[in-house]
């Protein structure tokens, strides 16, 4: 039975065989019954990865295998999500090493995009941190693999959108704390420069992120709020907090039930939003300490707010530039914010170093942008991945939904092993809307 | 704490009732022909919520063994839950015995042999809960599925007769009537979304109906009027109908 899916920007959508499981042996079954599939977890990237016309879906598929609350070492099945993780190892005083901008993904979709977070600088991607896994490749073997056992398919299934095969089991180190809280200071910036300059100047914290408003030209162009973070000791507590520093907050529910129209986020509308978000904070700086959730997933507090942006979905632009090309970040700030193609929420980071193979990251400036679907936006997309590759910049997988298959190749140094690695494992059974766009299966 | 007894533990209904108890801090015994495929719900839930959680082989059309089953599991569950069941296609079941011997000994013979086990022990101790997962489809014979729905007919009717017979013995027995529910079993039906219950939304009713001792329940509500309707359809009318 077919029914309609789609990733979190609600473009594109598809017409899909969706198949459910819970043990290993129930997904032998789909993979060796099916000529095409792509293992797909809770939807959260924002394009067409996961997305295809048989996908097997991993929700079901959800067991925790292990944690060990001394070592800080978790080991579980490819669907758990990293809300469920968060309630098991907060109380016992770990965290997650890495954690994206929401926790509604499975674990499965962190490897397969190594996700980063706003500790990428200091941390790297979620990878790092994953010791060994086990995968379901097209022969319906199950390979053990890590940096030791099999170290190729290790190396090509972080960050390679799965198309190695099935993730099924993942062990991962965490990060202990001794308090749920964070340590947060906030920093307004009136400028492009000074946001730069920010990010240099506080490069020690371990968390840090910006907001920036991509609509405004001439005097305040790049103004932006610097977001910086730290877990809390004990003592950074008040004494209401401190009577329970390990606490879970329970579950706020808003919720978008439907779809608002897109004529509703227009530049005027996007410019007020960031006009009211931008002089919200009255103060040059603020420092306070504040629960994980709203610091990590304030968006997590408003289920499906992706419906924002009407029925024709929305694609999430995520680019990175080497560190040294602040000229070039500046230059496609200014095309984007002169095009104006309005952007409610656009997030700017410095990457730290990365040797990652096939993932995302690499030392720089990384800007993430909504855009909502329309008629002229893919074409000035192109323009802007002109723009980013010249600069020797490349496009996030999992948000993409339109790149060029010769961005891909041109903007990933390791392309073509990671091709090569993947035509190993897979000669065509694992496939995706995004890998047969990018020409990456056959 | 309490232990809940699962049997039939491997469907997706039966692991969403026993994340339910395990969330409210229930001890779990899964009962399971493989409860090899159960080792890691076990690890999962004693992670998740650091309960005992024990395996126990249990085969329910095997009824020479339910004796011994019960008498392995220690402790003695608070409450039972029978989940299990078994459906085939009708056409096959109708001119297959083998089928249709199996529709009838693991939806009827096998719940009610396991139960009336454990029915003694609870009269005897004058206490416990049964829980009986019957069928909408037991509350009138259709013609898509009526061998199916005659054996559920058969396991309503007896859990009715347990429970009045066990009212005096302070006993509870619960009937549940899921409608359609989203499970590996149905995912190639084409399913009504309005009628059609998540596993989780089964398992927070049953949880609700042991702890309110609720006699019958439907897990969405409007299954009660649909059934109600379906039930008072004139024969005459209801055997020239295609539903």
């Amino acid at each position: 039975m077919k029914t309609s899916i789609a990733n979190w920007g609600n473009y594109p959508v598809l017409q899909a065989n969706e198949k459910k499981f819970s043990s290993v042996r129930e997904l032998t079954l789909h993979v060796r019954g099916n000529d095409q599939l792509i293992a797909r977890g809770n939807g959260r990237s924002y394009g067409d990865a996961s997305l295809a016309e048989v996908v097997c879906t991993t929700l079901k598929f959800n067991k925790f295998l292990s944690f060990d609350k001394t070592l800080g070492i978790l080991e579980c099945e490819a669907g758990l999500m990293l809300d469920k993780i968060l309630e098991v190892i907060i109380p016992a005083g770990w965290f997650l090493p890495v954690t994206p901008g929401t926790k509604f993904i499975t674990v499965g979709g962190a490897v397969a995009s190594d996700v980063h977070g706003k500790n990428h600088h200091v941390d790297g991607c979620f990878c790092k941190y994953v010791s060994e896994m086990d995968v379901l490749t097209a022969s319906g073997e199950v390979f053990t693999t890590s940096r030791e056992i099999n170290p190729d398919l290790f190396k090509a299934t972080v960050g390679g959108m799965g198309l190695t095969g099935v993730i099924t089991r993942v062990q991962f180190h965490l990060k202990p704390i001794t308090t749920a809280y964070i340590k947060q200071k906030k920093i307004k910036a009136s400028g492009i420069e000074e946001i730069i300059s920010l990010f240099e100047q506080y490069n020690q914290y371990t968390y840090s992120v910006a907001w920036i408003d991509c609509l405004k030209g001439g005097k305040g162009f790049g103004r932006s709020i610097l977001m910086l973070g730290e877990h809390a000791q004990p003592g950074d507590l008040n004494d209401i907090q401190r009577k329970a520093p390990l606490k879970v907050p329970s579950p706020r529910k808003l919720n978008l039930p439907f779809f608002l129209p897109s004529f509703l986020l227009n530049n005027l509308t996007v410019s007020l939003f960031n006009f009211f978000f931008y002089h919200k904070m009255t103060k040059k700086v603020v420092d306070n300490v504040i629960p994980y959730e709203p610091f990590f997933y304030p968006l997590d507090a408003v289920t499906n707010w992706n419906r924002g942006y009407g029925k024709n979905g929305f694609v999430q632009y995520q680019f990175v530039i080497p560190l040294e090309r602040k000229d070039g970040l500046i230059a496609l700030l200014e095309k984007i914010s002169k095009d104006g193609h309005a952007s409610f929420l656009a997030v700017l980071k410095v990457f730290g170093e990365d040797n990652s193979f096939i993932s995302f990251p690499m030392k720089g400036f990384t800007l993430a942008m909504d855009f909502p679907v329309h008629d002229k936006l893919f074409s000035f997309l192109d323009e802007l991945d002109e723009m980013v590759i010249a600069m020797g910049g490349r496009i996030y997988l999992s948000k993409d939904a339109r790149m060029k298959p010769s961005s891909f190749i041109r903007g990933y140094a390791n392309a073509d092993e990671f091709l090569e690695i993947v035509k190993k494992y897979n000669p065509g059974k694992f496939n995706s809307l995004l890998s047969q766009r990018l020409e990456l299966t056959s | 704490m309490a232990t809940v007894l699962i049997l039939g533990a491997t469907s997706d209904i039966a692991s969403a009732i026993a994340g339910k108890f395990a969330s409210k801090g229930y001890d779990l015994q899964l009962a399971a022909r493989r409860t090899e495929e159960l080792d890691n719900t076990r690890k999962d839930i004693q992670i998740r919520y650091n309960n005992q959680c024990d395996l126990y082989p249990f085969d329910a059309v095997n009824l020479d063994t339910h004796r011994a089953f019960y008498n392995s599991l220690s402790p003695k569950p608070d409450i039972a839950i029978a989940v299990f069941g078994y459906m085939a296609d009708n056409v096959k079941t109708v001119v297959d015995p083998d089928i249709l011997l199996n529709t009838m000994q693991v939806n009827y013979t096998g719940a009610v042999s396991v139960l009336n086990i454990i029915s003694r022990d609870y009269l005897q101790k004058r206490s416990g809960t049964i829980v009986g997962i019957s069928s909408v489809a037991g509350e009138r014979g259709r013609a898509k599925n009526y061998i199916y729905g005659s054996a559920k007919a058969g396991l309503t009717a007896y859990l009715s007769g347990l429970r009045n017979e066990l009212y005096d013995f302070n006993v509870h027995v619960c009937t549940v009537l899921p409608g359609f529910v989203y499970t590996k079993m149905t995912e190639e039906m084409p399913l009504p979304a309005a009628l059609t219950a998540h596993p989780e939304e089964v398992a927070d009713a049953v949880y609700n109906a042991v702890v309110k001792k609720k006699n019958v329940i439907y897990v969405k509500w409007f299954w009660k009027w649909i059934m109600m309707i379906i039930r008072n359809i004139p024969e005459g009318m209801f055997k020239k109908m295609k539903i």
